[in-house]
């Protein structure tokens, strides 16, 4: 028999623990709900638009009857839970019904604080939190005339401005002289509410209020001072407190909230609590994304997986006021020793703060310009070192090389616009999938679009999206992002467990790092598979299986499942026999074209799968190794002619091109790796945007790294100067270990130079002596076992399986 | 009408992997899993033709090697949002030996 789940609150952290208890174990549990609002879930952070009349209540239910139905889901609307027996273990209701439960699931949200004054329990005063709030709202909007709020947060801002567009005579009236204190600072604050009483609205700033008149329904609003403030309606908007009435009842340990731990379990082992209700290392939080976090954790211990743990978020803000753009995060005040970073156009209404300490972000406040707001919040999360950059971080990520795919184009497209190059997928596309179907992630985004799922440039763009379409619903990539579906642990998490524990094949990663899938997936066995050769070249046997087919079959499959073959050619020199000899295997095996590459050598397109072995050996015969062009793996090193001809070279840049290629071939590496030698300043083996490149001066070898020169362009950072070709080799090995052993499975050097930052490379590589000659050690020892040819090593029967098909007629 | 076929061992097949049977008609793809089951179906993923049998096999689906759509290996059908189906044929092992019924 199933066990049963019961769920009390049929609201946004509930549910969505439901849905992700569903995805990985629908099997489980029979599953009851109990909701007091009379509605199926719904994204109550809507209410706002719909109050504004943006939106409709249709538009903005999440879960529909239907979905109950389809998913076998009792669900009990329009009654409220009024005892838990955790000795019987069951639930009983308002009207009387009554569900046992293996585990209980508690998600009441919380209730609107209601001021406690003379008064505050007259008709026509109400908090914002429901729907039956926002109907009472509308009602009142259509006959009478003076709305007061009190309180000039976000709730009360949302709400005042949602009653003006419905026509009401607003005041906001707020006990501080700054508004949305808990967001914002003093000069943005200013900036909002000037906007705000430009469009309209009043204020009545350090006013406390001390009664509500009127005979049984309000008609105004008296202030300590005696002043009065006719009102017809009221809307209470200062604060929230966990609705912990019914846990606290039932003897469940609460403070401010129900107290619970790092896995979402109460103090009862059978009793879990998700959302607004609970409290968490002391933390009670009022905005979704860290729900959504919650319910991912608590789904995977409702699941008995048992290996998730929430630990915290660090939330951000944006006000859903259309027209004010508007965004905080961290901790915004600066304390003792804080450094301040301000932008301040007072003309455009735009204003920037970051909180710096340590050379991190602690806290962003934006007003007028917010675009940046989702980069800025991510380098807060993962805590990146902003040395590098912060004399031109106000002025946005674009001002890094971001070759016009920011986010701050995305409001200015228009519909038809292509966001998403390789899936063909529009904005309009997006931003309809995004609300129709209620996505709140970028991997449901994904799932159901396809956008951003391939190359993933447009990710930016689909996240601001994301950002823009359902507000602060949107649920960032939490700091710690999962390496795949299969498992909770990131990337990082995966690579300090396989180095430290230590860990030296893959079927004990999936037991030790408990995997939730039996043989992982396409995504992570080949991140894995690199991981665990990185970490021990000598002693892990490659996993050919967990190899995506174009590293299995050493050559690029094609769009008709041909494949191409590209033979090393060493800096780009080639002799007259070797041309011979691939003139001959053309012919010999009538390769259909022939093309110079990008990457100075040859490609050989439209090759059978069968004839790869043969004609490998041929191409080994007359001298060839393997060019990797397919693989993750060290790619190519450019050369220019260099001082042997040029006449302004300075160096041999062709010969120390060999010499690198010679040092590098073979290498597996996070992502494919490519190199550039040029002999003069003039750079014409492009060096400065290759992962590693050398210009040759008079005097030296400038080594420049973290260049990309794809999808998004990126020119290298000068790593420093060395004066002999052999200081070039070792810091070239040193380097590539570094990125080797620390980089993330897909990670090229760009954006990982971009995340850990130049100085703690430059600390590794450059100035610490001793680290630099045990990183070239660590990259001489792999590259051991690694410069053995993959063609010649299958020309010569190896993994002969892979090549030959079994005929039958 | 039993028209079985010997094709090949199981011990031929690498595990998570998978071998190509070439047919009069089609190539048809043997994929073998963690737990030694097999699965065989037409080389041909249901979106832009791409070789299955070149694909990652993981659990029972296997992921196409030219835009990674998910194909159950039982029953043919693409996973998740994406939706098509490609042939598959039924298979025995018997005694270690590989039978495919075409
Ligand atoms: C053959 C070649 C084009 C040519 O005819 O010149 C080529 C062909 C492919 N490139 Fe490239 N790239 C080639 C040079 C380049 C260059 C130029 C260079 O290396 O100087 C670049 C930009 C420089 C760079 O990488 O920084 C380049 C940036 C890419 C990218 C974008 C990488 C990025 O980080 O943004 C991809 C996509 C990827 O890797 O995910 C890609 C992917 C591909 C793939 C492998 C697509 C695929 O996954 O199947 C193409 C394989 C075609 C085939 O079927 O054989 N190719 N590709 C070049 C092979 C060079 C070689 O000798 O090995
Ligand atoms: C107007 C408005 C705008 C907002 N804007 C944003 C925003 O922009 N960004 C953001 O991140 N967040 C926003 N929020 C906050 C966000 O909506 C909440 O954080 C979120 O809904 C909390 O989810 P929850 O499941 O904890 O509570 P709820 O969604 O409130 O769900 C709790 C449910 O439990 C029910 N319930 C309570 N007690 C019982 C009982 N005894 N028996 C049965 N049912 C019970 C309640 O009726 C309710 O339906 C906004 C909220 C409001 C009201
Ligand atoms: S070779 Fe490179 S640029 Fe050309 S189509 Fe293929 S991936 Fe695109
Ligand atoms: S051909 Fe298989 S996913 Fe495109």
């Amino acid at each position: 028999m199933k066990q049963k789940l019961v769920l009390i609150g049929n609201g946004m952290a509930g549910l969505r623990t439901l849905e992700e208890l569903l995805k990985i174990n629908a099997e489980l549990y029979d599953i009851s709900v109990f909701g007091s609002e009379p509605h199926p879930n719904y994204n109550r952070i809507m209410l706002s638009p719909v109050l504004a009349g943006e939106k409709t209540i249709d538009d903005i239910v999440l879960n529909s009857l239907d979905w109950y139905q389809q998913n076998n889901i009792e669900l009990i609307t329009g009654d409220s839970v009024t005892k838990i027996d955790r000795v019987k273990r069951q639930v009983q209701s308002a009207s009387g019904q009554i569900r046992p439960y293996d585990r209980l699931l508690i998600a009441t949200g919380s209730n609107p604080f209601i001021i406690p004054i003379p008064g505050a329990d007259k008709k026509g005063v109400i908090g914002f939190r429901d729907i039956a709030d926002v109907d009472t709202m509308l009602a009142a909007a259509k006959t009478s005339k003076n709305a007061v709020v009190i309180g000039g947060g976000l709730l009360g801002l949302e709400a005042a401005n949602g009653l003006m567009k419905n026509g009401m005579q607003v005041t906001v009236v707020h006990l501080l002289d700054s508004l949305m204190e808990r967001q914002l600072d003093k000069p943005a604050a200013a900036l909002l509410k000037a906007s705000l009483q430009q469009r309209g609205l009043n204020f009545l700033m350090e006013a406390q209020t001390a009664a509500i008149l009127g005979e049984d329904k309000v008609s105004a609003v008296q202030f300590a001072d005696g002043s009065e403030l006719a009102a017809d309606l009221v809307v209470m908007a200062v604060g929230i407190r966990p609705n912990i009435a019914l846990a606290q009842q039932s003897g469940i340990h609460c403070e401010r909230g129900i107290m619970v731990n790092d896995t979402m379990q109460t103090f009862d082992p059978k009793v879990y609590a998700v959302g607004e209700c609970v409290q968490h290392r002391n933390i009670c939080y009022g905005l979704v994304a860290p729900l959504f976090e919650q319910a991912r954790v608590c789904a995977n211990h409702l699941a008995q997986f048992g290996i998730a743990r929430y630990e915290g978020s660090v939330t951000s803000t944006k006000l859903k006021v259309t027209g004010i753009d508007l965004f905080s995060a961290g901790e915004f005040h600066e304390a003792e020793g804080d450094e301040t970073l301000v932008l301040q156009d007072p003309s455009q209404g735009i204003y920037k703060k970051l909180v710096i300490r340590d050379n991190k972000i602690k806290g962003a406040v934006l007003y007028g310009d917010t675009m940046d707001g989702t980069w800025y919040f991510q380098l807060l999360r993962e805590g990146t070192n902003i040395a590098d950059f912060r004399s031109t971080i106000l002025f946005g990520q674009h001002d890094l090389g971001d070759a016009g795919h920011g986010d701050s184009k995305v409001l200015s497209l228009s519909d038809s616009a292509e966001v998403c190059g390789c899936n063909g997928v529009c904005k309009g596309d997006i931003v309809k999938a995004i609300s129709e179907k209620g996505l709140f992630t970028l991997d449901e985004v994904r799932a159901h679009t396809k956008a951003s799922s391939s190359c993933g440039s447009c990710t930016g763009l689909v996240e601001a999206l994301l950002a823009h379409t359902v507000g602060d619903g949107y649920d960032a990539a939490p700091s710690k992002k999962p390496l795949c579906k299969c498992t909770d642990h990131s990337h990082d998490d995966v690579i300090h467990a396989i180095q430290k524990h230590p860990i030296k094949d893959m079927r004990s990663v999936f037991q030790q790092l408990n995997w939730k899938t039996p043989d992982g997936c396409a995504a992570c066995r080949p991140a894995l598979n690199y991981y665990l050769l990185a970490a021990w070249p000598e002693e892990y046997v490659d996993d050919a299986q967990s190899r995506f087919i174009n590293e299995r079959a050493h050559g690029n499959i094609q769009k008709d499942g041909t494949y191409s073959v590209v033979p090393r050619m060493f800096g780009g020199l080639v002799k007259p026999n070797e041309l011979r000899a691939i003139a001959d295997v053309c012919d010999k095996y009538q390769v259909p074209e022939m093309k110079v590459t990008g990457g100075q050598r040859i490609d050989l397109f439209g090759v059978k799968k069968e004839d790869l072995p043969p004609m490998w050996k041929d191409l080994s015969a007359a001298g060839f190794v393997s060019g990797h062009a397919y693989g993750k793996a060290m790619r190519t090193v450019k050369t220019c002619a260099g001082d042997t001809w040029c006449r302004f070279g300075t160096q041999n840049s062709t010969g120390l091109g060999v010499q690198l290629e010679h040092l590098t071939w073979g290498s597996w590496m996070p992502h494919k790796f490519k190199l550039a030698v040029s002999g003069c300043p003039r750079n014409c083996a492009e060096a400065t945007i290759k992962d590693f490149g050398v210009v040759c001066v008079d005097s030296g070898y400038e080594l420049h790294v973290g260049g990309n020169g794809g999808i998004k362009v990126r020119v290298t950072d000068l790593l420093c100067k060395v004066e002999t070709e052999q200081e070039v080799l070792e810091y070239c090995g040193a380097f590539t270990q570094k990125y080797r052993e620390e980089a993330h499975y897909l990670e090229r050097t760009a954006p990982w130079v971009e995340r850990v930052g130049l100085s703690t490379i430059k600390q590794a590589v450059v100035e610490d002596e001793a680290q630099r000659k045990v990183l070239y050690e660590r990259f001489k020892v792999s590259q051991k076992v690694s410069q053995i040819d993959p063609w010649k090593a299958r020309a010569e029967g190896g993994q002969a399986h892979e090549f030959t098909t079994l005929n039958i007629v | 009408m039993s028209n079985w076929k010997l094709v090949t061992t199981l011990t031929d097949i690498p595990q998570l992997g998978s071998r190509v049977i070439k047919t009069a008609t089609m190539n048809i793809a043997i994929f073998r899993n963690s737990e030694d089951r097999i699965f065989a179906m037409k080389d041909e993923c249901p979106h832009k033709k791409g070789p299955l049998s070149q694909g990652i096999v993981h659990g029972t689906s296997v992921t196409c090697p030219l835009h990674n759509w998910r194909i159950d290996l039982a029953s043919g059908e693409a996973l998740g949002p994406d939706q098509g189906c490609t042939n598959t044929f039924p298979v025995k092992i018997e005694n270690g030996q590989v039978f495919v019924q075409l």
